[in-house]
């Protein structure tokens, strides 16, 4: 036998070198934007991990992030500019230099620019510099910009900040500290990524806290939930009604919440008929009125002790009659339609667990409340020595937003929270810096684009009524999109989902160039996927196509790169500047505003440049004010990094807060600073502002918080923010279809407008069940690729190279289908091959699979006979991009917001013939291969082994799971 | 045959609480970007972009359903190698190549003297081995030896790279021979167990099962009767009285 001691403990290197450089930049493996270090070693990436310091991640990195370094492995790396040469589609390009390039982009944008600035359609995919690319569209003059929120989240962004000026997601946070029931409806996996595990293994340790997770799926996150409600998809907004039922039967309902800071109480006018009907009843000061419930005599709702009354009507000093909000909301929920036991069936919950979950609500908001020793002063100067908060929070995401109730769904939610007092409270959800805003933010969304000249203001904005909407007068959307017309008044991230349809169709009018930056959007981006290619490549009778010019910048080969007439090779994220900025998407925390930047870690080793880069330099090549001097001169010289650096909007506010001034002093607010990029090196490519914890609760009517809020520039006044059970902006709307004002919708659509904008949260069900298709389909992303470009990434792909339809066994059952067996996945639009697997844990109505794991054959840079082709498959070819009624407001989504319906999908199964082959189907022609041979093997560390050090051998530390995750929350208690 | 220690000064390794693993794979892909350049360097993929992609990977999330007396129940079930007392992989090894170290316990091989036999990823009841077939020699997790250590590292960083990277503090690290330590008092208050104790190997790395879960309420909300109208009365009367 071979002894022990063969080895001693020398024979084992234990001291390796490691790194002899460590960079910190920020991640962009998804949207999540954690702090990273990168150990260099050579100049080459050794490896990467998260950044203890920072405020998103504590240090933590995801399956994904760990993996970047194997983007610049990628054999899809796009490396050099290229010109189209063979029709569109086939992939057939010439090489050009980056000086033709641009030549060929001013020519076309100058000519736009020149002639109707609008021709232009700038649209970005996964942007994280929206104000960057929104501040150059606006220059451009082109009203035509958007990113991808408008297929993504933008009901929750819409219903949050139409109602409590926030959001869930980027906008606020559970407090995962405090909270002891947390109820996550609808949260695809890895949303998030980090702060939700973070906070979720936070939970998980704490014998106190609850979490509930209301999904269809039990997969992630719903796996290590404490209760797992496999909810019907499309149904989430009528299980809160009956929790909204049961807790106002029970009078569970905190009172003195909904009086101090919603607008429960105030009276809304109840004329039926007249222009005033629905609108709130306010003073001669313009301020709302409410019902004194000791006197009964009408007083302002801004009085410091109102004690108001709830239900009853009143006669109002000019004859009129008004009531409470809340009695409107209270009749609409406490009808039997909503009593737990009449939803049951439909939302696939026992009406027990409903009533037991509506119970353990109550038990925790009202009985286990959480009482924090801080001070803190409301906005109507009343000092208060603690804060107290009903400990229930509660997030939502996708599963929510991507159906086309999801907004008076995700409005449902915000009510519920209102009802137990739960907004910005101790326990409860909490806003992220610079939320909350008022309700509906300032700033409209622009209008009118004119030959040679920039646009007002922001394309994107927030349309308070009717007078807000960009249509001519015969209700003719202004935009290509279609969005803020009375098709989709409320679509505040744009539609990018329709774009393609569109300007294909000329519908409003014809374009010249669309401009698309990371959005794949002849794959797994677009709904319908084989209409949207045909468009793509659709002429006209004298040949030219229909969309005359495609120009795509992306830093990889995907499917949507064989489309373009011009592709601007980006760089990855590891070689560029970039800015995650707090006048967009910021990284902040519920205890401070922060904002980041990304750095060049590498050199990139392509003919590639950052996209933000080539925007300024075409900007400059087409004299748009703001990127050139008066002399001519380009006034951001030196790329993106200038312009952070340099770039100064009003109140001096700039893309970074951290470090402004001369002397770097400054935050939030000041001139620029040359050394600011320098600065937030030092400090790990991030800045943070932690709030001092009298700022950290109830900001909504926080009076140094506000007052804190708006010397930031977040706000314009220091002023209470009542939240809105009830939405007077929306009833704005309904009376114009009504038939009242100067503005109202075009005949056809006076009734979707009145159904929708209701100003009350509703109820809506989705379309009727239908026997020929009774199954629910949906797709999520793996935790391991969400938000992310992983297929082509060796490690990532080796994770999931293909997917399978996920089944209920009963279901299959009843299909006629085994695990392992081929199905056909029809819907009413089409059909998709793909393989089975059956899994319990799964509403039974439903079935489910990860969604772009397929991909097309010989794109990516991967072998055509890749299994992410050949057994991979999309449910995209099975969604329609418009549904019912062919013209106008017919596009799959939300009729207030324009959020794309991904999950209004219904199928049925027919189980495959033995003579099929088992591979996916549709099947589209292979794209031509590009970049380099692929490897064969990798063996990338085996260069970046280090040598021995010969340093002694430390004593191990011990660590125990989640110590180095606890932030800074514990200052507030 | 190679003998294993009859003793070791520490027992270090990995406590994973399957009730917090989401199955992420952050471990997985921290884990795999480590050791592609650590002790074991290369951890070779093959065929990274083609058909049959494959790679060697230490650590591996597996997920799947358990039926329970519940119900069904998704577990999420990340497995590395074991560090077992008992490892069958290092008495099964003809070379000496495997082997466990006095010092601390952890198993490791030994690529000089590794024949890439397979002996031991067969004797492994756990599948923990991994075959770098390009390499010919048998790899496998070595608790990030060349980290745990490593003074080149801040401090923080002393960890196996699996448990730096989980974002759910699912995984945490020490010496589960120390009765004093803190992962040995997270394994008794949670019941932490042995994997397949019946194979006799006594792995080192624990398990800890999913918490109990006790009923909040007894009841449901008592609901008043007569709808809207008594609620209206009801509302009235309270803020008046």
């Amino acid at each position: 036998m071979s002894a022990p001691a063969d080895h001693p403990a020398s024979s084992v290197d234990t001291a390796p070198e490691i790194a002899d450089d460590i960079k910190t930049t920020t991640c962009y493996m998804c949207a999540c934007r954690c702090g990273i270090r990168v150990h260099l070693k050579n100049g080459a990436v050794r490896h990467i991990d998260g950044n203890p310091a920072h405020p998103v991640n504590r240090g933590v990195i995801c399956a994904k992030g760990a993996s970047g370094i194997m983007q610049q492995h990628s054999p899809a790396r796009l490396t050099k500019p290229l010109l189209r040469v063979g029709p569109r589609g086939a992939g057939e390009f010439r090489e050009i230099e980056w000086s033709e390039a641009l030549d060929i982009a001013a020519t076309w944008l100058g000519d736009i620019r020149r002639r109707a600035p609008r021709e232009l359609a700038f649209f970005s995919g996964r942007d994280q510099s929206q104000s960057f690319t929104g501040w150059w569209a606006q220059q451009f003059g082109t009203v035509n910009y958007a990113a991808h929120g408008g297929f993504c989240s933008v009901n929750m962004a819409a219903a949050g900040l139409y109602s409590i000026g926030g959001s869930f997601w980027e906008f606020g946070e559970p407090d995962w500290t405090h909270t002891r029931y947390f109820l996550l409806f609808g949260v695809a996996e890895d949303h998030a990524s980090n702060p939700i595990k973070i906070g979720l293994g936070q939970l998980k340790s704490r014998p106190d806290a609850k979490f509930v997770s209301v999904n269809p799926v039990r997969t992630g996150y719903s796996a290590i939930a404490d209760e797992w409600v496999g909810i019907r998809p499309g149904t989430d907004g009528l299980f809160v009604a009956a929790l909204i039922n049961e807790l106002l039967a029970a009078d569970k309902v905190d009172w003195a919440s909904l009086a101090r800071y919603t607008n429960a109480a105030w009276l809304v006018i109840d004329e039926p008929g007249t222009a005033t009907h629905g609108l709130i009843a306010r003073d001669a000061h313009d301020q709302p009125l409410c019902v004194d419930a000791r006197t009964g005599a009408l007083v302002s709702a801004g009085s410091a002790d109102l004690e108001p009354r709830f239900v009853g009507r009143v006669e109002l000093a000019d004859g009129r009659h008004a009531a409470p909000a809340f009695e409107g909301f209270a009749r609409r929920f406490l009808d039997p339609q909503f009593e737990p036991a009449a939803v049951a069936a439909r939302c696939g919950i026992e009406a027990g667990t409903i009533r037991r979950i509506a119970a353990e609500i109550a038990e925790v908001a009202f009985e286990r409340t959480v009482t924090l020793d801080i001070p803190w002063t409301d906005a109507w100067g009343r000092h208060h020595a603690q804060m107290t908060g009903r400990p229930v929070s509660m997030h939502a995401m996708r599963g929510i937003s991507a159906h086309a109730n999801g907004f008076h769904t995700c409005r449902l939610i915000h009510a519920l929270q209102m009802l137990l007092g739960t907004i910005d409270v101790p326990g409860g959800f909490r806003y992220k810096p610079p939320f909350p805003r008022p309700i509906p933010p300032a700033g409209s969304p622009a209008t009118g684009s004119a030959p040679g000249q920039p646009l007002t203001r922001m394309p994107l904005g927030f349309p308070r009524g009717p007078e807000y909407l960009l249509t001519d007068a015969d209700g003719t959307p202004e935009r290509l999109d279609h969005a803020f017309s009375w098709e989709y008044p409320l679509a505040l991230h744009g539609m990018l989902h329709t774009v393609i349809h569109n300007a294909w169709k000329g519908d409003p009018y014809p374009i010249d160039t669309l401009f698309l930056y990371m959005a794949n959007m002849a794959w797994n981006s677009s709904m319908d996927i084989p209409a949207t290619i045909r468009q793509l490549t659709d002429r006209r009778e004298d040949g030219e196509y229909r969309i005359p010019h495609l120009i795509y910048s992306d830093a990889y080969y995907s499917e949507t790169v064989p489309y373009a007439d011009l592709v601007l090779p980006d760089t990855t994220y590891l070689e560029r500047w970039d800015c995650i900025s707090l006048l967009d998407r910021p990284i902040s925390d519920a205890n401070g505003a922060a904002d980041a930047i990304r750095q060049p870690v590498l050199t990139p080793d392509r003919d590639v440049r950052p996209f933000q880069d080539v925007l300024l330099e075409l900007g400059a090549r087409l004299h748009l004010p703001g990127m050139t001097n008066d002399d001519g001169t380009p006034r951001y010289p030196g790329g993106y990094s200038d312009y952070l650096r340099h770039h100064v909007r009003a109140n001096d506010v700039g893309p970074l807060a951290g470090w402004r001034g001369a002397d770097g002093g400054a935050t939030f607010r000041g001139a620029a600073n040359e050394d600011q990029l320098e600065r937030y090196i030092e400090h790990g490519c991030f800045f943070r502002a932690a709030l001092p914890p009298s700022l950290r609760y109830f900001r909504h009517s926080n009076q140094p918080y506000l007052e804190y809020a708006q010397q930031a520039g977040w706000i314009g006044a220091a002023q209470h923010i009542p939240l809105e059970l009830y939405s007077e902006t929306l009833q704005k709307f309904r009376l114009a279809a009504e038939g009242h004002g100067e503005l109202q919708p075009p005949d056809a659509l006076r009734a979707r407008i009145a159904t929708n904008f209701d100003p009350l949260p509703l109820w809506q069900p989705l379309a009727p069940d239908d026997s020929t298709f009774p199954l629910h389909a949906l797709t999520q992303r793996p935790m391991h690729m969400y938000h992310s470009w992983g297929s082509q990434n060796a490690w990532l792909r080796q994770l999931t190279t293909r997917n399978a339809l996920y089944v209920h066994p009963d279901t299959a059952r009843r299909a006629g289908l085994a695990d392992g067996d081929w199905t056909w996945i029809i819907s009413a639009s089409g059909r998709v091959k793909a393989q089975i697997k059956t899994m319990h844990g799964v509403n039974p109505d439903t079935v489910w699979t990860w969604n772009a794991i397929g991909k097309r054959s010989g794109a990516w840079g991967l072998a055509p006979d890749a299994p992410e082709a050949r057994q991979g498959f999309l449910l995209n070819h099975l969604i329609p991009i418009h549904v019912g009624a062919t013209g106008r407001a017919s596009v799959n989504a939300d009729p207030l917001t324009g959020q794309a319906a991904w999950f209004d999908l219904k199928v049925r199964l027919e189980k495959c013939g033995v003579d099929e082959p088992e591979v996916s189907a549709p099947v589209f022609a292979t794209l031509p291969a590009r970049g380099p041979a692929r490897t064969a093997v990798l063996r990338r560390g085996l260069a970046l082994k280090g040598e021995p050090t010969g340093r002694e051998a430390r004593e191990h530390h011990e660590y125990l799971g989640g110590s180095a995750q606890a932030g800074d929350d514990e200052e507030a208690s | 045959m190679t003998m294993l220690p009859q003793t070791t000064a520490k027992k270090l390794g990995l406590v994973i609480d399957l009730d917090t693993c989401v199955g992420c794979h952050a471990c997985a892909t921290s884990c795999k970007q480590w050791n592609d350049a650590g002790h074991s360097a290369p951890l070779t993929d093959t065929d990274p972009y083609g058909a049959a992609p494959d790679g060697v990977w230490f650590n591996r999330v597996h997920s799947y359903e358990v039926q329970t007396a519940h119900g069904s129940k998704t577990v999420n079930f990340p497995k590395s190698c074991l560090h077992c007392d008992n490892a069958p992989c290092v008495t099964v090894c003809p070379t000496g190549a495997s082997f466990k170290r006095v010092e601390d316990g952890i198993v490791l091989v030994d690529a000089d003297k590794c024949i890439g036999c397979k002996l031991c990823s067969w004797a492994c009841p756990y599948g923990a081995r991994e075959y770098d077939a390009t390499d010919g020699v048998m790899k496998k997790c070595t608790l990030c030896v060349d980290r745990i250590y490593n003074e080149n590292l801040d401090a923080a960083a002393r960890v196996p790279a699996c448990v730096a990277a989980c974002p759910t503090g699912a995984r945490s690290f020490g010496d589960l021979g120390d009765p004093a330590s803190g992962v040995s008092a997270l394994v008794r208050a949670r019941g932490g167990y042995d994997l397949m104790p019946e194979q006799g190997c006594a792995p080192v790395n624990q398990y800890l099962p999913p918490r109990a879960v006790t009923p909040l309420v007894q009841q449901p909300l008592s609901r008043h009767a007569g709808g809207i109208e008594s609620a209206l009365l009801r509302w009235i009367d309270r803020v008046l009285s």
